[in-house]
């Protein structure tokens, strides 16, 4: 490879957190005139590459190379020297300020040392031309949509770098259109030579927009390849990492005679979180989900259990239609729900291992039925035994234990509640091996024992493992339901790249 | 659980009240002295009780609010309000029940309010009570038409400045106050439930906690403390003065609070502690007036008290002299 193939360039970058390999040896080259998207799940590593290349940190090992030669980048300024530009998810401009001042803030057009509007909004209303942007300059931005602004924020930055430019997430929170709108604009930067790096968890935008793609995963380089030779199919199976020849089917054998049903949901949904969904869950089986990192996986557990309520469809419990606004509601009915984010939404950090176990048990009874210090120690002993939960002490702060422990206090919190479905959103995520194995083992036993459960796992031989049904999410949509003999890793990263169509019953 | 008795009285708080008045008592040899008069005690140490009582019943409510991770600034014009209300309706020639038990309603009218601002409209508490602490004052003065309303029904006064088994009535109040409010949230679940919306909010609600409710309650509960006090300075002056009644107590009381070791950052919390933390500071009030210094010099050794008591809770210096020796060993897991 010739050195001056690469705009920008990383060669084997190393970072390194704590004991934690954030970044191994990971090479990656961009061309300018091309739309390289960056991909991978959370934690393989992207965020880390991306503050790299713009100095936000500094590399442990390897280089960066700007125009075939090396440079360090202190930060994220001196990055912009180099012309390198960056625009993030949430806009980061002045929504209180003119979409003039936000374009040229800290290089505004002088006159005899004080600000020249008049020349600065005739500035911006030609540098916005550039994007087919006609808008006033001199009106708030926060007046304007948020694809405007994501707009207005590749302006500034294309006119500050002008050689490589980073979109980090821009199309989360915009609609369809607004998407679309916002490709025109990065096509024509592309056909001016800019060099595009496009960070995105929305694969049909990949497909769209990219020419090259890079794929991390757990901080290791796994390919960079030329777009147009790979399938759907290939690029998910690259970023999990699932070979499609493996076929571990499901253990569980699908009863043809299934338990009464428990839950039923029809058209079951909640405007800009999910498409509405029909699912019907029996008791003693378990539902597995799976779906690529914000493909809406989370926002049906959450609307399921009430947390973020439901506007259309209804669901019934046992039969009988249900209303499930509040968690409260759901937890009457015997839901339980240990979230995703176990520190920012599961933990009272401060509290105890007892009072952590005990707190929804004592939500349901209410302010006045007070368990007493040793009934709470009681059910706290119980349950951290039957879990295994390792803590020196009972009344401990739960945030002095570790990843898998805490996991099983919150578990422990359900189960002492005695749920009749469980809702469990990747409890095996960021735990060490042993609690890893106590929790599959867990989900094997309630299901035994006839609970209902829905797991939500990126791990997917552990959601084929145990799992009755699976059913894939894509685009905030339930795609396909997958059954018996037909679940195994490779049909669900099929159905997670594909339509609809591989559904069987 | 003797031994635990035992610890449980060798709290920092205790420490430095004992230490507050082991100093006025060199300063001032009679601080100690207490004296029966009609039908009453006398003494120095009877009067803090006494000043004391206004702030510590703040601090009853305000220690649940900051559990919560709130804080009321607002109590102060509460206090206001409520004297307000009382002395112009005994004035207007209600009987004293009836005035006393509208200024406490009013009191909780307050509290709700600030609690839908919090709890529903999910403002930030500090933004939130500070719109009551600015308009609260003008409501006062409204009821009061601006002047100083005075009043000599023997009944209401009474509130202020009786005795009740020799003890001053404001400083009983606060007593049977503390007590009921601590077995309120200790017999239920409540204080559970308080510290768990602290902590963590969102995990609490998840956990089925009807943080909401429970929110409003806690502001209701604050401003129903700010009508007793309210109520308590206005009989004590037999008067409603708008403008100074219970002015700048609610940054006494956030400090009593403080001083009882419940974090700003909400979750643990002791409302005892706090009421001692109120004692403290009127010890140190009353010490620095007895003992014959300037009242200036008063501002200056209460900072200089409350950081040594601040830096005996740090967690630095408790674990530098082994001060919480239970705690520290509890903070070595596995």
């Amino acid at each position: 490879m010739a050195d001056g193939e690469y705009v920008l360039e990383a060669r084997g970058v190393l970072k390194i957190f704590g004991n934690h390999v954030a970044l191994d040896n990971v090479d990656f080259g961009l061309r300018s005139g091309e739309v390289h998207a960056l991909l991978g799940e959370n934690g393989a590593g992207k965020s880390t590459l991306i503050k790299i290349l713009t100095g936000a940190y500094q590399p442990d090992g390897g280089g960066i190379y700007v125009d075939g030669a090396e440079v360090s980048l202190d930060n994220p300024l001196h990055a912009q020297t180099f012309g390198i530009g960056t625009v993030y998810q949430e806009v980061n401009l002045l929504p209180n300020r003119s979409v003039a001042e936000n374009l040229f803030l800290g290089h505004q057009p002088r006159r005899f040392g004080f600000v020249d509007f008049r020349r600065m909004e005739a500035d911006a209303r030609a540098l916005l031309a550039n994007y087919d942007l006609h808008i006033d300059p001199s009106s708030e931005l926060g007046t304007h949509s948020v694809a405007v602004q994501q707009i207005v924020a590749i302006a500034r930055a294309v006119q500050l770098s002008g050689k490589v430019l980073i979109l980090d997430e821009p199309t989360a929170s915009l609609d369809r259109n607004e998407v679309e709108r916002l490709f025109e604009v990065v096509r024509g930067l592309k056909a001016r030579g800019l060099a595009i790096i496009f960070i995105t968890h929305f694969l049909d935008q990949v497909f769209a927009i990219a020419d090259r793609v890079t794929v991390l995963r757990n901080g290791t380089l796994i390919d960079t390849r030329q777009l147009d030779a790979l399938s759907r199919t290939d690029v998910v199976r690259l970023m999990l990492g699932k070979d499609i020849a493996f076929s571990g089917a499901t253990d569980v054998e699908p009863s043809e005679t299934p338990d009464e049903v428990l839950l039923e949901f029809k058209a079951y949904g909640r405007r800009r979180s999910v498409l509405p969904f029909d699912l019907t869950i029996h008791k003693g089986e378990v539902i597995g989900v799976a779906g690529l990192l914000g493909s809406g996986r989370t926002e049906v557990a959450r609307i399921m259990f009430g947390a973020d309520p439901a506007d259309q469809g209804e669901a019934m419990v046992n039969g009988k239609p249900t209303s499930l606004r509040r968690t409260t509601d759901a937890i009457r009915h015997g839901f339980g729900f240990c979230p995703e984010d176990r520190k920012a939404e599961g933990i009272l950090g401060d509290l105890s291992v007892r009072e952590n176990i005990v707190i929804a048990l004592q939500g349901k009874l209410g302010w006045f039925k007070a368990l007493n210090r040793d009934e709470q120690l009681e059910i706290a002993g119980r349950f951290g035994e039957a879990m295994d939960i390792r803590a020196a002490s009972l009344d401990m702060p739960v945030k002095l234990l570790s990843g898998g422990n805490q996991q099983k206090v919150i578990l422990s919190r359900w189960l002492a509640t005695d749920p009749a479905f469980l809702i469990l959103d990747e409890p095996t995520r960021g735990i060490d091996v042993g609690a890893h194995a106590e929790i599959v083992r867990t989900i094997n036993r309630l299901r035994e024992d006839g609970m209902a459960m829905l797991v939500i796992s990126s791990e997917l031989d552990e959601v084929v493992a145990y799992s009755s049904r699976i059913v894939v999410m894509r685009d905030r949509e339930m795609v396909a339901e997958l059954r018996g003999k037909n679940i195994n890793p490779g049909v669900i990263v099929q159905a997670i790249a594909n339509h609809t169509d591989e559904a069987v019953a | 659980m003797k031994r635990l008795q035992l610890e449980r009285l060798a709290n920092p708080q205790l420490l430095a009240l004992v230490a507050v008045l082991l100093i006025n008592w060199l300063l001032f040899p009679n601080f100690f002295r207490i004296t029966w008069q009609d039908g009453r005690l006398f003494g120095s140490v009877i009067d803090v009780l006494n000043r004391g009582a206004p702030v510590a019943i703040l601090a009853v409510g305000m220690t649940a609010v900051i559990a919560t991770k709130g804080v009321d600034l607002s109590v102060g014009a509460i206090m206001a309000v409520c004297g307000a209300v009382a002395a112009t309706m005994v004035v207007a020639g209600y009987p004293t029940p009836v005035a006393v038990l509208a200024a406490l309603c009013v009191g909780l009218v307050c509290g709700l309010w600030n609690g839908f601002l919090v709890a529903v409209l999910d403002i930030q508490p500090i933004v939130a009570t500070l719109v009551l602490m600015v308009a609260g004052r003008g409501i006062a003065q409204l009821i009061t038409e601006g002047s100083i309303v005075t009043f000599n029904e023997p009944s209401l006064i009474f509130i202020g400045t009786g005795s009740f088994l020799g003890f001053p009535m404001a400083a009983v109040i606060a007593v049977v106050l503390m007590i009921l409010v601590t077995l309120l949230v200790r017999r239920t679940a409540i204080g559970l439930f308080i510290q768990a919306i602290g902590v963590n909010r969102a995990a609490a609600s998840l956990a089925g906690i009807h943080s909401r409710m429970l929110l409003v309650l806690v502001y209701a509960l604050s401003g129903f403390c700010a009508a007793i006090a309210g109520v308590i300075v206005a009989a004590d002056i037999r008067g409603a003065d708008a403008n100074n009644s219970g002015l700048w107590l609610e940054l006494d009381a956030i400090l009593a609070v403080v001083i009882g070791g419940t974090s700003l950052l909400g979750g643990k919390f002791s409302i005892p502690l706090a009421v001692v933390g109120a004692l403290i500071i009127q010890a140190m009030n009353t010490g620095i007036l007895v003992s014959g210094f300037r009242p200036e010099f008063n501002l200056i050794v209460k900072a200089g008290m409350i950081i040594l008591i601040l830096m005996l809770q740090s967690p630095l210096v408790g674990t530098a002299l082994g001060f919480f020796k239970r705690d520290s060993r509890q903070a070595t897991p596995k």
